[in-house]
């Protein structure tokens, strides 16, 4: 990503201007807490998420990012707090892609397939084909570049042609938001880049709340409308550049953290005191110190 | 499987006799279609293993196959124990295979962790329990013509009242994939997908488990406790090589399933004039035989044409 400018900060401020404001809000979180066995992994956040929007999760392994998905799609009641989708069906107004899980590449199931799932995969029965619903689905396919490989089985695809069946089966029955928990673990660089900006066309162009959560914000940076920043269970929220400060981290950290631009890249390190390696973010895991 | 003299009637009219019937009558021995307990033999067979092909695709696409093997080992137990008090086999190895899998789900099948872990433990009780009730059933019944039946099958002594019962039951079986269909696929490309768009995931998994348990107890009627996965497993696995698409493996599975278990019985009824004569070889052998060479075939078929594709 050295090819991108120093500046990239900006950009999602340009991006937000450049649409006529943010749109209604899709998902309302309010003093969410969640703790299991004794232990608080979610504490007190609170942020919305509004139409056309792409929003970051960024935080390092064990932050909460995954039980903060689950909460939200409702397949963990928070200890306190409130969840709030605003959609006429609360349960399919999300669409989800999980984190990335090994398919077998024997599995008799197509990428058509699995998007045709995305239609009415949780009803009891068996499907019936019409000409309607296989134009939906190529539609989708499509919109996704996934067309070239509709026929393969999923289990073949590469990790990028995976994501964006997956992303097509979420999206088939237009959620008003969708979650990505860790889209781009695992991709190269390309692949991560190409999944990025199609998630970003389709939070503007179909204007629905998008949610990526990563361990990794660079690769978003360009396209991220907000952030919500997890460390320890808390969350920081807002613009990129208010929340991914050195001020507003150390503060979520409970420690002295800094920020480092360099080569277009934002490197989030342990302060003052520690060995000043500027590495890597993980180097802030609660569990190293 | 010792059968007597009288079947023996010519098929064929001399008069009509032509090349194709000539060849005919070299591979069907007379009698066979004319038969009564082949008819039995070839519609109970035949509705078996339609439901273990359809139903397989799923135990294999599940990757449950050591969980179907061992709930039909495990009605060796549930014959034993139906023969010991004189019930019908068929509801010893229902009853056997439908508590197992009950035992099964408990422990934790579902779990990637606890499979094997439930699995194995199950496996081992009911082998325990098996060989009980075949000493306890040698002992009072004075008989050990019942242990190879119910270890390996015997599907020419059935009798036509069975078939009711191994309908309805098929019927069951069935019933629960077909509505399912869509859940347990979903289910099984993903849990967490399944889950986030609201579908009970274990309980799918629970009721796909008791259509197995059924389908198997099936196959432990017609081919026997020990080689029943045979006949779930191997149709379901040689159509998942040869096609991508869901229903249409299940299609396939059951047909291949069919063609293995109507050609091994005409094999096994053949084989009566085959050495040691006037003594049957066992169908199972065919059936189980005939599907793994479908299965290696297959596997050759789906290679060429990867490398031409």
């Amino acid at each position: 990503m050295s090819d991108q400018p120093p500046t990239m900060l900006t950009q999602p401020q340009a991006a937000t201007a450049a649409r006529a404001g943010g749109g209604e809000k899709v998902l309302e979180l309010a003093g969410v807490t969640v703790e299991l066995g004794g232990r608080r992994i979610l504490d007190d956040v609170a942020f919305s998420l509004r139409a056309g929007e792409l929003t970051g999760l960024i935080g390092s392994n064990g932050a909460g990012k995954t039980t903060l998905l689950r909460v939200i799609l409702g397949l963990l009641a928070p200890t306190a707090g409130s969840v709030t989708v605003n959609g006429p069906d609360a349960r399919h107004s999300v669409g989800y892609v999980p984190q990335k899980f090994m398919l077998d590449p024997d599995l008799p199931v197509r990428a058509r397939d699995l998007v045709a799932l995305g239609i009415d995969g949780h009803r009891l029965g068996v499907p019936r084909p019409s000409r309607e619903r296989r134009e939906r689905v190529n539609r989708m396919l499509d919109a996704v570049g996934a067309g070239r490989f509709a026929d393969a089985r999923i289990g073949r695809l590469s990790g990028g042609e995976q994501q964006r069946v997956l992303i097509a089966h979420a999206l088939i029955n237009q959620p008003r938001l969708l979650l990505l928990d860790e889209p781009l673990a695992n991709l190269d660089l390309r692949s991560a880049r190409e999944v990025v900006d199609l998630l970003a066309r389709i939070a503007r162009e179909q204007r629905i709340a998008v949610m990526i959560s990563a361990h990794e914000m660079n690769a978003l940076l360009p396209v991220m409308d907000r952030v919500v920043y997890l460390a320890d269970g808390r969350a920081a929220c807002g613009r990129a550049e208010d929340v991914v400060r050195a001020d507003v981290l150390s503060r979520l950290y409970g420690h002295r953290v800094e920020v480092i631009h360099v080569a277009g890249r934002v490197l989030v390190v342990a302060g003052e005191g520690d060995d000043a390696e500027p590495s890597h973010p993980h180097h802030l895991d609660p569990e190293e110190h | 499987m010792t059968r007597s003299p009288h079947t023996r009637t010519t098929w064929i009219p001399r008069s009509t006799e032509t090349a194709v019937h000539a060849l005919l009558r070299a591979l069907v021995e007379p009698g066979f279609f004319a038969d009564g307990a082949v008819q039995t033999a070839a519609v109970l067979g035949g509705v078996v293993a339609v439901v273990a092909g359809l139903i397989g695709v799923f135990t294999v696409i599940r990757s449950q196959a050591f969980a179907g093997h061992a709930l039909s080992d495990i009605g060796s137990a549930g014959g034993s124990s139906a023969y010991l008090i004189g019930l019908a086999p068929l509801w010893g190895f229902v009853g056997i295979s439908v508590l197992a899998a009950a035992a099964m789900e408990r422990i934790g099948v579902q779990r990637a962790r606890g499979r094997d872990v439930a699995t194995g433990i199950v496996l081992g009780v009911g082998f325990a329990l098996a060989s009980l009730f075949l000493y306890l059933g040698m002992t009072y019944h004075n008989g050990s013509g019942e242990i190879p039946t119910i270890l390996f099958g015997s599907v020419f002594t059935l009798s036509s009242s069975d078939l009711p019962l191994v309908i309805g039951l098929g019927a069951v079986a069935l019933l629960v994939a077909l509505t399912l269909y869509r859940p347990l696929l979903l289910a099984s490309v993903s849990p967490e997908l399944a889950a986030a768009r609201g579908v009970r995931v274990r309980l799918v998994g629970a009721a796909y488990l008791l259509a197995l348990a059924i389908t198997v107890a099936l196959c432990d009627l017609t081919i026997g406790a020990i080689l029943s996965t045979a006949l779930l497993v191997g149709p379901a696995a040689a159509a998942l090589r040869l096609t991508s698409r869901p229903h249409r493996a299940a299609l396939l599975a059951a047909g291949i399933s069919l063609a293995c278990t109507w050609l091994g019985l005409l094999l096994a009824w053949d084989s009566f004039y085959w050495p040691p004569l006037r003594h049957g070889w066992p169908v199972s052998f065919f059936i189980v035989t005939l599907v793994l060479i479908v299965y290696l075939a297959a596997g050759a078929l789906a290679r060429g044409r990867h490398l031409r594709g």
